[in-house]
């Protein structure tokens, strides 16, 4: 088992590279810096600009910096000048640590993403949860009570559900949970907008966002994990099972379940690069500070450091959860081991 | 044989499914009788209701969507299983009445081991504790001869070949000792040497356990080799039942004659004739004929055959459901 996963990383360990190497030649096609600084900027202030980046120096000394603070962590750590540099009120220290970013003065990279992966996670890692627990049971149901009433009706609501956009949700969500709750009951449950840290507030700012998202992805989620579980009960070894006996209840949840959560499982690890980078549209509407949202921010800005940080470190967190479903895969399907 | 009881009667068995282009009758007024230590043979071609007739006894055919008729009795150990509750039938299934079906490959699950699999039969129908449901199962596998059970246990389905799995199955099946075991083509999906291997070990286990078996299948060759008494079903309905020798020496229904024919024979005789074969297809169970079921396809037709259906008749000990059954001594030249 460790030899298998010791195996995938260092497979990975070669694509990782090549995706680095292709971000960071994309990001290099257009002139970063005069696409930040803009046409009416001085020759020296260029200079200034693209030496402070170190996009002076040849790619290839870039690439193998770059590696290098992505390798040693040094993007995310907390430099011991930046708790010394904000009691003094000034950034001239912080400088000569960390990579600042272009648009956000005296922020560095690192201050970004730390600051910002805390509100994405606190939204989509319950919302993931939910939606997973939800729909798996209801798939269940809806497989149990198969082509009968109870099915249907689950199934219709499903469809319903999805095929609603989602900003619909988002706008009557704040309008009536939070706005008309407010307004009309005096019941300040849920906010409308905002986020602050801390796991008191986590209820007002975030519930609402992640009730969202559960629904919308509910309709989706069942509908798949109905087929998987539909599939599966059509299976011989059911029948095998029955005929020893079986409870229809243990076939569901040992027989049937255990075959089924090898697509499941593969559905839910493509999606956890995309629960760290959050989801932008409820980042934006719910006006939370989470990495999706620090990402676009910095692509309309032009803030080269911060999108090229970012884009790597979720390159990388994408090829560490490819290789979770692989560890996953092989934790539930003894087939996988083998090969 | 006659004189024992048997161990599991069906008498007026019809399964009807709902589907959407209405019900459809696919076992019809079925009746047999089972006895223990003997192997009934269930032939007949796909389709004509054999599986059907050994899901029904195990109540193993989708509820909601299968109705049998008023009549059915299913009589094992005083209950008509046809009727009992699901709670009760699930105490009969694998403890008194254990099924192997038709494809090893796929009917253990492939996500828990041999073991776990053969403990799971035994936990719902033995007072065993974990150990000696253990060293049950172990010796349920040397039983069936898997080479090495001890290690063989720890292992998944996709780690034995097809013979080795359907081992594990009759294993797993008999290890609540049951008193009928069903077997829906155990051997169709095994090559020649594995299938002769599999029947030996059933025909031995059968003797040494006083198991009952239903064998179904399509293979007349498997039924020659193991069976002591035939019933031969036709599109939902039993054309024909006998002992081996009856069946195979002196058939009486047109269509068991012809099933006997279209076996390849060698020798110099039949050196470059043709194989015969049966003509047409089994029609289709939502457009029955009024008449016989097989009068499309009989080279004995008259016009009896079309008006009227042949009723399941006692003739001597055999019965036989034909207006124009073969007489004993007359042969193939009539039908050929």
């Amino acid at each position: 088992m460790w030899t298998y996963i010791l195996r995938r990383l260092l497979y990975s360990i070669p694509v990782y590279l090549g995706i680095v190497l292709l971000l960071m030649a994309c990001l290099r096609v257009n002139d970063p810096v005069a696409g930040f600084l803009g046409k009416g900027a001085s020759e020296e202030a260029y200079q200034a600009k693209k030496e402070s980046m170190g996009l002076d120096r040849p790619f290839v000394v870039q690439y193998f910096d770059f590696l290098r603070q992505l390798v040693t962590f040094e993007f995310i750590k907390v430099p011991d000048e930046e708790v010394t540099a904000s009691e003094d009120g000034g950034a001239a220290v912080l400088r000569s640590r960390g990579i600042e970013s272009w648009s956000q003065e005296g922020r560095t990279v690192g201050q970004i993403l730390r600051e910002s992966i805390i509100p994405s996670i606190s939204i989509t890692v319950p919302a993931l949860c939910f939606t997973l627990l939800i729909s798996i049971v209801i798939a269940l149901l809806s497989a149990y009570y198969r082509g009968r009433l109870p099915d249907k009706l689950m199934m219709v609501s499903a469809v319903l559900g999805m095929s609603i956009s989602f900003l619909v949700y988002i706008i009557f969500g704040q309008y009536w949970a939070a706005y008309l709750l407010n307004q009309k009951l005096e019941l300040e449950f849920f906010a409308v907008q905002g986020y602050e840290p801390g796991a008191a507030n986590w209820a007002h700012y975030c519930l609402l966002p992640v009730l969202i998202s559960t629904i919308v992805a509910m309709g989706y989620d069942t509908r798949f994990y109905r087929a998987v579980m539909v599939e599966e009960s059509g299976r011989d070894y059911i029948i095998t099972a029955r005929a020893k006996g079986s409870t229809k209840r243990k076939i569901m949840f040992v027989h049937m379940l255990k075959n089924a959560m090898i697509p499941i499982i593969t559905r839910v690890m493509s999606t956890l690069p995309f629960l760290v980078m959050g989801s932008i549209l409820l980042e934006m509407y719910f006006n939370i500070p989470g990495m999706g949202r620090a990402l676009l921010d910095s692509i309309f800005s032009n803030d080269f450091p911060v999108t090229q940080m970012l884009v790597a470190v979720f390159a990388g967190i994408f090829l560490v959860s490819v290789i979770l479903t692989d560890v996953f895969y092989a934790l539930v399907d003894p087939r996988v081991r083998l090969s | 044989m006659s004189e024992r009881a048997p161990i599991l009667e069906v008498r007026n068995l019809s399964t009807s499914f709902k589907t959407d282009q209405g019900v459809v009758t696919a076992v019809d007024d079925v009746s047999f009788d089972l006895y223990a230590g003997e192997t009934l043979g269930i032939v007949g071609e796909s389709g004509c209701g054999k599986t059907v007739t050994s899901k029904s006894i195990m109540r193993l055919l989708p509820d909601h969507l299968t109705i049998y008729g008023p009549e059915s009795r299913i009589l094992f150990d005083d209950k008509n299983l046809a009727q009992i509750p699901e709670r009760e039938m699930r105490d009969v299934r694998g403890a008194r009445i254990a099924m192997i079906f038709q494809e090893p490959m796929t009917s253990l699950n492939p996500v828990f081991t041999i073991g776990w699999q053969l403990d799971e039969a035994l936990k719902y129908h033995t007072d065993l504790d974990r150990a000696g449901r253990r060293e049950k199962s172990i010796e349920m596998l040397r039983l069936v001869e898997i080479p090495n059970p001890e290690k063989r246990i720890s292992e998944y389905p996709h780690q034995l070949s097809g013979g080795m799995r359907q081992r594990v199955m009759i294993a797993m099946a008999l290890s609540c000792e049951p008193d009928v075991l069903i077997a829906d083509e155990p051997t169709t999906a095994l090559d020649v040497t594995i299938q002769a291997q599999i029947l030996q070990l059933m025909g031995e286990l059968k003797t040494r356990l006083d198991t009952a078996i239903m064998l179904i299948t399509h293979d007349l060759g498997v039924v020659a080799q193991v069976c002591d008494r035939v019933l031969v079903m036709y599109a939902g309905r039993v054309i024909e039942e006998g002992t081996i020798r009856d069946i195979f020496h002196r058939p009486r229904h047109p269509y068991t004659r012809a099933l006997l024919d279209s076996i390849p024979k060698s020798g110099k005789r039949e050196h470059g004739k043709p194989l015969p074969t049966i003509p047409g297809i089994v029609p289709s169970l939502f457009e029955l004929p009024p008449g016989c079921r097989f009068q499309e396809r009989c080279a004995l037709k008259e016009e009896r055959c079309v008006d009227e259906e042949p009723r399941l008749e006692d003739h001597e000990g055999w019965q036989v459901r034909c207006h124009f059954p073969l007489e004993i001594g007359e042969v193939a030249e009539e039908v050929r």
